[in-house]
């Protein structure tokens, strides 16, 4: 509870919060006292001087840093504070560049309010008689400009870095006038451990930090980032009908205006680029060519009507809106109809859903993001989370810096590894094994929560049972974990509560991804955290709007909202509202839809958004079965590696152009808006699907905007019973939300679980489909890169992060580097049992010996080239982060 | 093992040593000793102890404080008192070596005195009008032990107070006992120790440590470094005292790594406290266990800022942290509670802990008790480190134990304190020297350093100095100190080049004030002191250089004039062949005379005019042509 105190300021009585500082108090109360190196983010630093006021009877202080105190008198006018003040903001003024008309802080600075409100002196430079320095102005950084002459040293940035980034790339360097910001060894900033998020250039004071080419903007529109699933709120900065800038959204609870470089930097080149698809093509004679929409659209319908329901199959879009992945899935099953429809999920989270509906009933994140900051355990397996979900990443390292435990389970030292109390560093693909051996040890210390297992979970014994196989020898020689770590990091997951679990894909993309899950379900239950604050199983899902699309029904077996297509009851409601009869079984995983095309067995693929000729395991073999097909239709922003091989190409808007929802990692539907016009004579997916729906004859598809079909999606969604574009206006809403007056849920399984009582799974270990040989002997595993997004569809169309990041690599231990004769930077052959490429070596003490790692962002050194297409029996994900390879200096 | 059985055999040792069969020679190899030439002495005299076949023990010990006659050599013969020399080079110390034990026959010339014992025509060297009126408390085994010898140190009484903490009192016995002393804080806050002690005791917390700020930054300050390169267990044993008052298990002494001697000397003296049980676990069979490691500071002359200092330990960049904050006493090094003390308030404990608080008391003032350490330097005639009461004035110290003024040239005044003390005239000579007489006068204590200035200096160009030293080592985060400094640098600069401006006065106290009062910590508080004290005291001199374009002192190149004083020139040619700038008229037989416009003031035709024609003079300001 807030406690108020009273106090005055010259003479004016104000109210604040009890442990309030005098400036925030007064600045709250809309005082204005002047001040450079203040920020309400940030820990009070006291180096401006300028917020410096008089509290009566003590003497002089910074107001930034004394706490109001009830009847306590401040004086922002004494002769001795003006002295201080007006000689501090002088000496400010006259050591900077004042180059205000040209600066792009101009009427932003807070060096301009300060000065203002002082007043300064003319004459003042001949009376204080500055020395002209010029540091030279770095440059380096593709996306913002570091100018020296203009910092007042405030160190926002340093602490924001600190703070907020904690990467500490930046420090105050060198003494007295001399002193500067700098990186270490003051090399330019490109070459330090910056990441580029830009934090600091959004809340430096002047002109010291702008973004280049920083145009101001005539309006902003709040909307939600377009790359991975955190879904951070931004605001797009519109000028003449063009993106020329993006902020972070302060209001947004995701991220409270938190951007990492791609967001931030790499939107407007992507949005406006020239290669943006803005005609209809259609392949005659073997090549594209630019065709009218009504051509392209008759044409997709015509041969569409021609394939039986069970020869087509559609491949939907997590980038896409929830209203458009809806149609596209009513499109299938009521027009099409067939269940073959599925998307990405089947590359990421499908294990997820699968093994958390068997132990939870509910396939999702358990609990919000800004809880994790608050935990005081947080177990991080097969994420690197500071990388693909960096601003989820930054409320670990909040976790981690407020005291809580982290413990890292990774087999690379991911950068999460600088802030962790322990780091297990397990053998790719034995994570059933690391986490059977710690519970095993919770189970043999009695540490488990025999409360909760009774009263909320069911098949303790059985999973108790299965324990027996995971004495610690074995799990130490099968994970090549030490025992005594195994044993610390149980005792500290099941002791320092609340503990939460945050994963992704590395747990996921393997042959036995279901059982991975299964077993953190089983370490959450077992210890009993779930159902309440900073505790619960959190996958973090890759796209912006994987989660939304799971929802919204893309999958092969259920309706939206998780709605079995197999139940005689939800068909018949569906049957019902979409006036049509539906199919009744099951259709094909994406994995199985390519062996089907590959097969010929299905005819015709309609692809919106996904770009499996580069995403998908041994893509030389996906490739082949698109080449197969009879009819391809692709929708995409850019002609995709897939898109080049399709029969018809339908240009699609980008996110900036469309209306519509998104639903987070966290289960939160939030709103996207359109803020300019479509490109060239593109059209939103939702107006394409609708067309060709009505061509085909079909009723049900004549909206006029996507609200309408939200309106139809909470008709038949339990979940999203209460969601209406209305009550997301400001801020989203986390499903389930059954009805208009139900708040949301930000934790699951409060009371109970959703399937009732939580299940624990007997689990056994599986290798790996493949193991190193003597032909292939390392292992490689994939992942993700911070400056790049998926098969690079929109960060390769941005300068800047291709500049920092210009092409794949091969990451590789040094030991095995030396043994192949391999140095820094040669280029290297990877192959493996289905391929081979070519990329650049990085010799980094991050990798294991006896594993290696690529992205799989680059067409050029694709990893999906050579990665293994054996799939999880359950969630049909193949196994993407272990294969077998090996490599060769060319 | 007991402490009466290391004591015993530490009196063994040392009684083996100074009363064997053999003559023992002592050589001063502290620092300022080695920049004298004492380790040549001192490889000179084994050279030739060995080549006479001597047998002799050589004993290298701290400094006695006589800096002025460096390199200082002690010879004792069995059964004969110490002689004390003074200067002695390496060819003074072979004919000192002849003489003493070959011919029998201790030479007197250069002899400063004698201990342990009377020598006949030999003054007692505590007799020496610079030891005289000193009371050697800090300084009292300086120079005459081996720093590298425990044993040396305990036969000398060392590491009784240790024992007694922590055998004979509770915790609370030693604080009360250093709080009755009214010892106070020696690194220049003059804080009172006992109740600094007394917080971080009552500081809530297991986990708490001790730190020896031993970062001695100031220009002319030498008295930490000699008394760690002189007696560094008596730093050791006020720190374990402390750790055990405070309840802190570990220690840090943070010292500048330009201190590469005193650092030796201390590792030597950790290791062997380590190795007698005096530091570790359960010392001396107590329930008290305490370690401490050095800490090398990077030499930026804010971290002996207390805040700073921690920052620095902690592996963070060295910058105070701002107030209002917790004291270090509750939130210290990585938060925890920390006792900070300087080099000299530890060294104090031994004294209180085994004399008790009231003899501690016996000397000094009402509100300063003790003693206070000061490095004389700049123009005076002893040069050196001493020791006096609190309250002996500055007369005293400067003309009674300085012995005056370099040179027998007039006192103009004194700067106390380091960079960022001030500077008192002659009218302040008879203030006593003490916390808060010194800080009235608007000086401060300091740590320590006291640098006089005679009629020669140049006030304005005295405060330039300092300033410049102050402006370079801000630490940068608050930009009153670290503009504000460079600033008043500007201006006065501009003043010593003769281009100052009538509102430059009112300019440097307008900003100094603001420093004064609106930085950041104690060194940006501080850094306008010698600008305003010479204000203050020497403003005259300031108005000379504006208004009249005039250097008093002669000594800012810009304001000054040579000439050749007619009558005296004898013509010969000799200040006008070596001018650098061809500035010098005339011929053989023809008066010479200084063309103004063309002399660059290097001075060169003062220091070559021959001594007895002394024809040419600096005066102050500038002349016309043909002056």
């Amino acid at each position: 509870m807030d406690e108020w105190i009273t106090f005055t300021i010259d003479g004016l009585e104000v109210r604040a919060n009890k442990g309030d500082t005098i400036l925030k108090a007064a600045l709250g109360n809309g005082i204005y006292i002047p001040h450079l190196c203040y920020h309400p983010d940030l820990k009070p630093f006291g180096g401006c001087r300028l917020c410096v006021v008089e509290i009566e009877g003590r003497g002089l202080t910074i107001s930034c840093k004394a706490p109001v105190e009830d009847g306590m008198r401040v004086r922002t006018e004494t002769p001795e504070v003006n002295n201080v003040r007006r000689v501090a903001a002088e000496l400010l003024i006259v050591n900077h560049h004042a180059d205000c008309l040209r600066c792009a802080k101009n009427t932003s600075c807070k060096l301009q309010d300060a000065a203002a409100y002082i007043g300064i002196e003319k004459g003042l430079t001949q009376r204080l008689r500055p020395v002209v320095k010029t540091f030279p102005v770095d440059d380096s950084n593709p996306f913002f400009i570091r100018d020296f002459n203009k910092c007042v040293l405030c160190g926002i940035c340093v602490r924001t870095c600190q703070e907020i980034q904690g990467l500490g790339a930046i420090d105050f360097a060198f003494r007295g006038v001399g002193t500067k910001i700098a990186t270490l060894g003051d090399k330019p900033i490109l070459e330090s451990a910056c990441v580029s998020c830009g934090e600091c250039v959004v809340r430096c004071p002047v002109g010291a930090l702008v973004p280049r080419n920083a145009q101001r903007y005539t309006h902003q529109i709040k909307t939600i980032c377009p790359y991975c699933g955190v879904g951070c709120g931004i605001e797009l900065n519109v000028r003449g009908g063009i993106v020329v800038g993006v902020q972070g959204d302060e209001d947004n609870p995701v991220n409270k205006g938190r951007l990492c470089v791609k967001g931030r930097f790499g939107v407007v080149e992507f949005v406006h680029h020239p290669e943006r698809l803005a005609t209809p093509l259609i392949r005659k004679n073997g090549e594209l060519r630019q065709a009218s929409w009504d051509e392209a659209l008759e044409l997709v319908a015509n041969r569409l009507r021609k394939y039986r329901s069970d020869k087509i199959a559609v491949i939907a879009s997590a980038k896409c809106t929830n209203e458009e992945n809806y149609l596209l899935q009513k499109f299938a099953r009521a027009v099409l109809g067939t269940n073959n429809v599925d998307h990405c999920a089947r590359l990421c989270h499908a294990p997820s859903v699968a093994g958390l509906a068997q132990s939870f009933g509910s396939g999702a994140m358990t609990n919000s993001i800004a809880e994790l900051g608050d935990a005081a355990c947080v177990l991080v397996i097969g994420s690197n989370t500071t990388e693909a979900h960096p601003v989820i990443g930054l409320e670990i390292i909040k976790a981690a810096r407020s005291g809580g435990k982290l413990i890292v389970a990774n087999p690379m030292e991911i950068d999460l590894c600088r802030f962790a109390s322990l780091w297990l560093r397990h053998y790719p693909g034995t994570d059933v094994a690391l986490l059977m051996g710690m519970m095993r040890v919770i189970v043999e210390e009695r540490l488990f929560d025999a409360d909760f297992i009774k009263e909320r979970c069911e098949n303790f014994e059985v999973f108790k049972e299965s324990l027996k196989e995971f004495d610690l020898d074995f799990v130490e020689q099968v994970t090549k974990v030490g025992k005594e770590k195994i044993v610390e990091a149980a005792r500290m997951f099941a002791t320092i509560k609340p503990a939460t679990i945050v994963y992704s894909m590395g747990v996921t993309q393997h042959s036995h991804g279901t059982d991975n899950v299964l077993a953190i379900a089983n370490l959450a239950m077992l210890t009993g955290n779930i159902g309440r604050r900073s505790t619960g199983v959190n996958p973090l899902r890759g796209q912006n709007n994987v989660q939304g699309a799971c929802d919204m029904g893309c999958l092969p077996n259920v309706y939206p909202g998780y709605q079995a297509v197999s139940d005689p009851a939800i068909k018949k409601k569906f049957e019902m509202a979409w006036g049509c009869s539906l199919s009744p079984s099951p259709g094909l995983t994406m994995v199985e839809m390519i062996e089907a095309a590959y097969r010929k067995d299905i005819k015709a693929l309609y692809i919106v958004g996904g770009n499996p000729a580069l995403s998908d395991a041994d893509v030389q073999h996906v490739q082949k079965a698109l080449a197969q097909l009879e009819f391809l239709v692709v929708h995409d922003i850019f002609l995709s590696e897939t898109a080049k091989s399709a029969h018809v190409v339908l240009p699609a808007v980008s996110f900036a152009e469309k209306d519509g929802t998104f639903t987070n990692t966290e289960r939160r539907v939030q709103r996207v808006r359109k803020a300019i016009e479509p490109i060239g004579n593109s059209k939103p997916d939702w107006w394409i699907i609708c067309q060709v729906a009505q061509r085909l004859g079909a009723k049900g598809f004549d909206y006029s905007h996507p609200s309408e079909i939200m309106e139809e999606i909470r008709k038949l969604t339990p979940s999203y019973g209460g969601i209406s574009y209305q009550r997301i206006e400001k801020v989203g809403l986390q499903w389930p939300c059954p009805t208009e007056d139900h708040p949301g849920t930000p934790i699951l399984h409060t009371n109970a679980f959703v399937r009732g009582k939580g299940r624990f799974a007997p689990l056994r270990y599986v290798p790996p489909g493949e193991t190193p040989d003597e032909s292939y002997p390392l292992i490689l595993t994939t992942g993700r890169s911070l400056y790049h997004y998926h098969t690079g569809t929109m960060t390769r169309k941005v300068a800047g992060l291709n500049s920092i990041e210009p092409e794949g690599v091969v990451e590789i231990s040094p030991k095995d580097a030396s043994q192949l004769g391999i140095a820094q930077g040669d280029r290297v052959k990877v192959s493996s049992r289905r391929g081979e490429v070519i990329a650049k070596a990085k010799v980094t003490k991050a990798m294991s010996p006896g594993i290696v790692f690529m992205t799989f962002h680059f067409a050029e050194s694709a990893a999906n080239v050579l990665t293994n297409p054996k799939y999880d029996p359950v969630a049909k994900i193949p196994e993407l982060k272990v294969c077998a390879v090996k490599v060769e200096k060319v | 093992m007991n402490f009466a059985k290391i004591k015993q055999e530490a009196q063994e040792k040392v009684d083996a040593l100074l009363y064997g069969k053999n003559p023992v020679v002592f050589v001063g190899t502290a620092t300022c000793g080695r920049s004298a030439g004492a380790v040549d002495t001192l490889e000179a005299i084994g050279r030739e102890l060995r080549s006479r076949g001597i047998s002799a023990e050589i004993v290298g010990t701290g400094c006695l404080g006589l800096c002025y006659a460096e390199p200082v050599v002690g010879i004792a013969r069995p059964g004969s008192p110490t002689i004390w020399y003074g200067n002695v080079s390496p060819e003074r110390a072979v004919e000192l070596v002849e003489g003493c034990f070959v011919k029998g026959n201790p030479l007197t010339e250069d002899v400063l005195g004698s201990t342990e014992g009377e020598a006949e025509g030999v003054p007692h060297l505590l007799d020496l009008p610079m030891l005289k009126p000193q009371v050697r408390r800090v300084l009292w085994n300086c120079g005459v032990i081996s720093p590298t010898s425990i044993e040396h140190y305990i036969a000398r009484g060392g590491y009784e107070a240790l024992r007694r903490a922590v055998l004979e009192m509770r915790p609370e016995e030693v604080i009360e006992e250093v709080k009755r002393s009214g010892l106070r804080g020696l690194g220049g806050a003059g804080f009172p120790t006992g109740r600094k002690w007394e917080a971080c005791r009552r500081a809530p917390g297991n986990e708490k440590y001790v730190i020896c700020n031993a970062d001695e930054g100031d220009p002319g300050a030498f008295q930490d470094r000699s008394v760690l390169e002189g007696d560094p267990h008596s730093v050791l044993e006020g720190m374990i005292i402390a750790g055990y008052a405070v309840g802190a298990r570990r220690g840090f002494i943070y010292v500048r790594a330009e201190y590469p001697l005193a650092i030796e000397c201390l590792e030597i003296a950790i290791s062997q406290a380590r190795e007698k049980g005096l530091i570790g676990e359960n010392i001396l069979g107590s329930n008290f266990s305490f370690d401490l490691d050095i800490f090398q500071g990077a030499g930026a002359f804010v971290c002996g800022e207390s805040t700073a200092l921690t920052l620095s330990i902690e592996g963070n960049r060295g910058m105070p942290k701002p107030l209002p904050r917790p004291r270090t006493t509750e939130v210290g090094l990585w938060d925890k509670p920390t006792l900070l003390n300087n080099v000299k308030t530890f060294a104090n404990i031994r004294w209180i802990i085994t004399k008790g608080a009231d003899w501690f008391a016996s000397v000094g003032t009402e509100k300063s008790k003790g003693t206070a350490v000061f490095s004389l330097t700049g123009k005076i005639a002893n040069c050196g480190l001493i020791e006096v009461p609190m309250g002996v004035t500055l007369r005293e110290i400067i003309f009674d134990i300085g012995g005056g003024i370099l040179g027998g040239r007039g006192f103009k005044a004194v700067q106390t304190g380091g960079p960022s003390g001030g500077c008192l005239p002659a009218s302040l000579l008879d203030i006593p020297v003490d916390f808060d007489s010194l800080t009235t006068a608007g000086s401060i204590m300091g740590s320590g350093g006291m640098v006089v200035a005679d009629e020669d200096t140049c006030m304005v160009d005295l405060a330039r100095y300092f300033l410049d030293f102050s402006e370079k080592e801000s630490c940068g985060q608050c930009s009153l100190c670290r503009l504000g400094s460079s600033h008043m640098l500007q201006v006065l600069k501009s003043i010593t080049e003769g281009k100052g401006r009538i509102e430059d006065i009112d300019f440097l106290i307008e900003v100094g004030e603001a420093l004064r009062t609106g930085s950041i910590c104690g060194l940006g508080q501080t850094v306008p002191n010698p600008v305003l004290t010479t204000i203050r005291y020497f403003r005259d001199e300031y108005e000379a250089h504006i208004y009249e374009k005039k250097c008093p002192a002669r000594v800012c190149r810009e304001l000054i004039s040579y000439r050749i004083v007619p009558d005296k020139c004898k013509a010969c040619m000799i200040c006008l062949r070596e001018c650098p700038a061809e500035a010098i008229q005339g011929g053989k037989r023809e008066v010479h005379a200084i063309r103004q416009d063309k002399c660059i003031r290097c001075g060169v035709c003062l220091s070559v005019c021959p001594p007895r024609f002394s024809a040419v003079e600096c005066v102050p300001g500038r002349l016309a042509n043909g002056g």
